[in-house]
């Protein structure tokens, strides 16, 4: 792969991003041509399209963008530090960790600011994705695809008993989990994704001062160690970028699964195996995807279907694809 | 070791006194457990006196409580974890491996997603109407379960059945159908969000008779099938060639069975919601007790009911106001974990 392909598919992805965003702000329940959405983001005169493009459609687009930075980004770090192809933060049971510490913060402790419980959602992803890598690899060989979806499914499990256990103490709960958990990016304003910025930021720069050490651990953890990298600094970093990013998203949307599944190998067909260009390729990637499925879910069927289950009903098949290739189940 | 043999015309079974000893003593504590947990109200009532009360006996009070108001939550929870444990140790012998069971697999969450979709957009709203209201419901999470025993089939299947490809597979088939029910969940109007949580999690609280009927109906219907046509387990362990050179039809044999294993847990799904673990541990506790090489069907049924209502009653004791299924998703999840720890140390060994 040329530097200059690479370059050209990266022009070519932002143009995509930049008319995914165009369509998320003019497309919706009430069509508005881009001339008005351009008044109304210049010249606001207080008219009802002014509010619907000022309140709710630019938030979301803007919130659908960051999340979809993140979540392909986090997918491309797991996929890379698990050297598992069937890695996703929402499969893999971190969503589900994160998703946990906001109910019990929400529903027990009582707290109801985003910046409240942002800190549980961190808390909550770093807890699982530690005990699915360490759950994937106990025995000592080293974590295999089935080993480490099997783990994930295991702790999701769990997770998903004790938040039901949490939520069904209280009616109220129950009425606000049934809606948060499908993963949406509507409904929420610029402060939520104002809040979430910072800790993306962070995790994004986190991810792109991993990768160098990505590449070189690719060639397995002995090779690695060999060639004096320091493994252990590698994938602590690669944690906490992959939490920062995973946690903040859960806590800003709800879960979303299977976006950080497929993205990567999308983004890999492009850039080929070289970390340095596989995660920001795979952020954007990430971006686009989500605010398509996003508008897709708005127009075709009235916003009524999530964007999270949209993703999770497209990406399904694709795992399944996955897995049925060659030599991947196995122990 | 010589075998006592029990023939009928054309038909014979082995009889292995471990295996018989293991269902009767289960079948026995089942009798105590389910009369405990009858017993269990507002009005409390005693063992002895249920039993008295089932056998025929009793005051009309006693009668009118337990006949009325109490027997359809315990007989539910009998029908679902026989069901259960039947349809459990069905896909761990098809898969030839433990971690396969109809939550895991996908099925539960594919009838769910059936159950839940004719109860949205079918516009039943609870109250039963009719018999065709009744049976809806479990027709609709039947077909949902059957449709993800399909899927699960033709997708798992390349040139044979790999027990781990067929768990991968399940794991997405699941994510689906998980998605469809929480989306279906949003979208309509189940004002009431106990009942919603009904499909999200298993409960046998709410459980009356209009919906025991049909499932009594569709196991009695379901269980002699499937015992009949589970002759081929027993050469199936073996592998496919050698199950080919026994002479059984590998494909449409496993075919039938996981089709009539998806059907039983769609139907118990249908009934309560997913109560999640009960087709997983099960068939290894039967399995562990009566020392088989494979899952015992009987032995499974009959504990997996005693598992069901123990742990109803149990989540009736220690946590008044939740589901069953929340503690057996909790109890249950950590033995996965245990589980693949396990398989994963052996299959290395």
């Amino acid at each position: 792969m040329t530097g200059t392909k690479r370059l050209s598919s990266l022009a070519a992805l932002s143009v995509l991003l930049l008319v995914v965003c165009l369509a998320s702000v003019a497309l919706g329940a009430r069509p508005i041509p881009l001339g008005a959405v351009w008044e109304a983001i210049v010249h606001p005169l207080g008219t009802e399209t002014d509010i619907i493009v000022r309140s709710l459609r630019v938030p979301r687009t803007v919130l659908g963008v960051l999340a979809g930075f993140a979540l392909g980004a986090a997918g491309a770090l797991m996929q890379g530090h698990t050297r598992n192809p069937l890695a996703d933060p929402g499969l893999l049971g971190v969503t589900q960790g994160a998703a946990f510490a906001v109910v019990l913060a929400v529903v027990v402790l009582g707290v109801h600011s985003l910046y409240g419980f942002i800190w549980f959602g961190f808390a909550g992803a770093l807890v699982a994705s530690v005990v699915v890598f360490v759950l994937g690899a106990v025995g000592g060989r080293g974590a295999t695809p089935v080993t480490l979806a099997l783990a994930g499914a295991a702790v999701s499990a769990l997770l998903g008993g004790l938040i039901s256990a949490v939520v069904l103490g209280d009616e109220r709960g129950m009425e606000t989990y049934r809606f948060w958990h499908v993963g949406s990016i509507a409904g929420r304003d610029y402060a939520v994704a104002g809040q979430i910025a910072p800790f993306l930021v962070a995790g994004l720069l986190l991810a792109a001062v991993n990768t160098p050490g990505m590449n070189t651990l690719a060639l397995g953890e002995d090779v690695a160690t060999a060639l004096g990298q320091r493994v252990l600094r590698t994938r602590i970093l690669g944690v906490c970028a992959i939490t920062l990013l995973t946690g903040s998203v859960v806590a800003a949307c709800g879960p979303i699964a299977f976006l950080g599944l497929v993205v990567p190998h999308l983004a890999r067909a492009i850039t080929g195996p070289d970390y340095r260009w596989l995660v920001p390729f795979a952020a954007l990637i990430g971006a686009i995807l989500l605010l398509a499925a996003d508008v897709l879910g708005r127009v075709l069927t009235e916003d009524s279907f999530e964007v999270g289950i949209l993703l999770a009903v497209l990406g399904a098949p694709v795992f399944v694809f996955l897995v049925r290739r060659k030599g991947l189940a196995h122990v | 070791m010589k075998r006592k043999v029990f023939s009928a015309g054309p038909v014979a079974w082995v009889i292995r006194p471990r295996v018989a000893g293991v269902a009767i003593i289960a079948a026995v504590l089942l009798v105590l457990v389910a009369a405990v947990n009858i017993g269990r109200g507002s009005s409390h009532i005693g063992v002895l006196d249920v039993l008295e009360t089932l056998l025929g006996g009793g005051t009309p009070r006693e009668q009118g409580i337990i006949f009325d108001l109490r027997l359809p939550r315990t007989l539910t929870g009998i029908a679902v974890g026989a069901a259960l444990g039947l349809a459990g140790a069905l896909f761990q012998s098809i898969a030839r491996n433990p971690l396969a069971s109809p939550d895991v697999l996908g099925i539960t969450w594919g009838a769910g997603a059936g159950a839940v979709a004719a109860i949205v957009l079918g516009g039943y709203r609870g109250q039963v109407s009719g018999l065709v209201g009744a049976l809806g419901v479990p027709l609709a999470g039947l077909l949902g379960g059957l449709a993800a025993g399909v899927l699960l089939y033709g997708l798992s299947w390349r040139r044979g059945i790999d027990g781990y490809r067929m768990v991968l597979v399940g794991i997405g088939i699941s994510a689906v159908g998980y998605n469809i029910v929480y989306w279906l969940l949003t979208v309509g109007d189940v004002d009431d969000a106990a009942r919603a949580t009904t499909w999200i999690v298993g409960n046998l609280a709410d459980v009356g008779w209009e919906s025991v009927g049909p499932t009594l109906l569709a196991l009695a219907l379901l269980v002699p099938v499937t015992l009949i046509c589970s002759r081929t387990v027993g050469g199936l362990q073996f592998g496919d060639d050698t199950a080919r050179g026994l002479g059984i039809r590998v494909d449409a044999a496993r075919g039938t069975l996981l089709l009539l294993a998806a059907a039983l847990a769609a139907v118990a799904t249908a009934a309560a919601g997913p109560i999640t673990f009960v087709a997983l541990a099960t068939p290894q506790i039967a399995l562990r007790l009566t020392r088989t090489a494979q899952p015992p069907l009987v032995g499974s049924m009959v504990l997996g009911a005693l598992l069901t209502v123990g742990a109803d009653l149990a989540v009736r004791l220690l946590l008044p106001t939740l589901p069953v299924g929340v503690l057996t998703a909790i109890l249950g999840a950590p033995y996965l974990i245990f589980l693949f720890v396990r398989t994963r140390r052996e299959a290395r060994a």
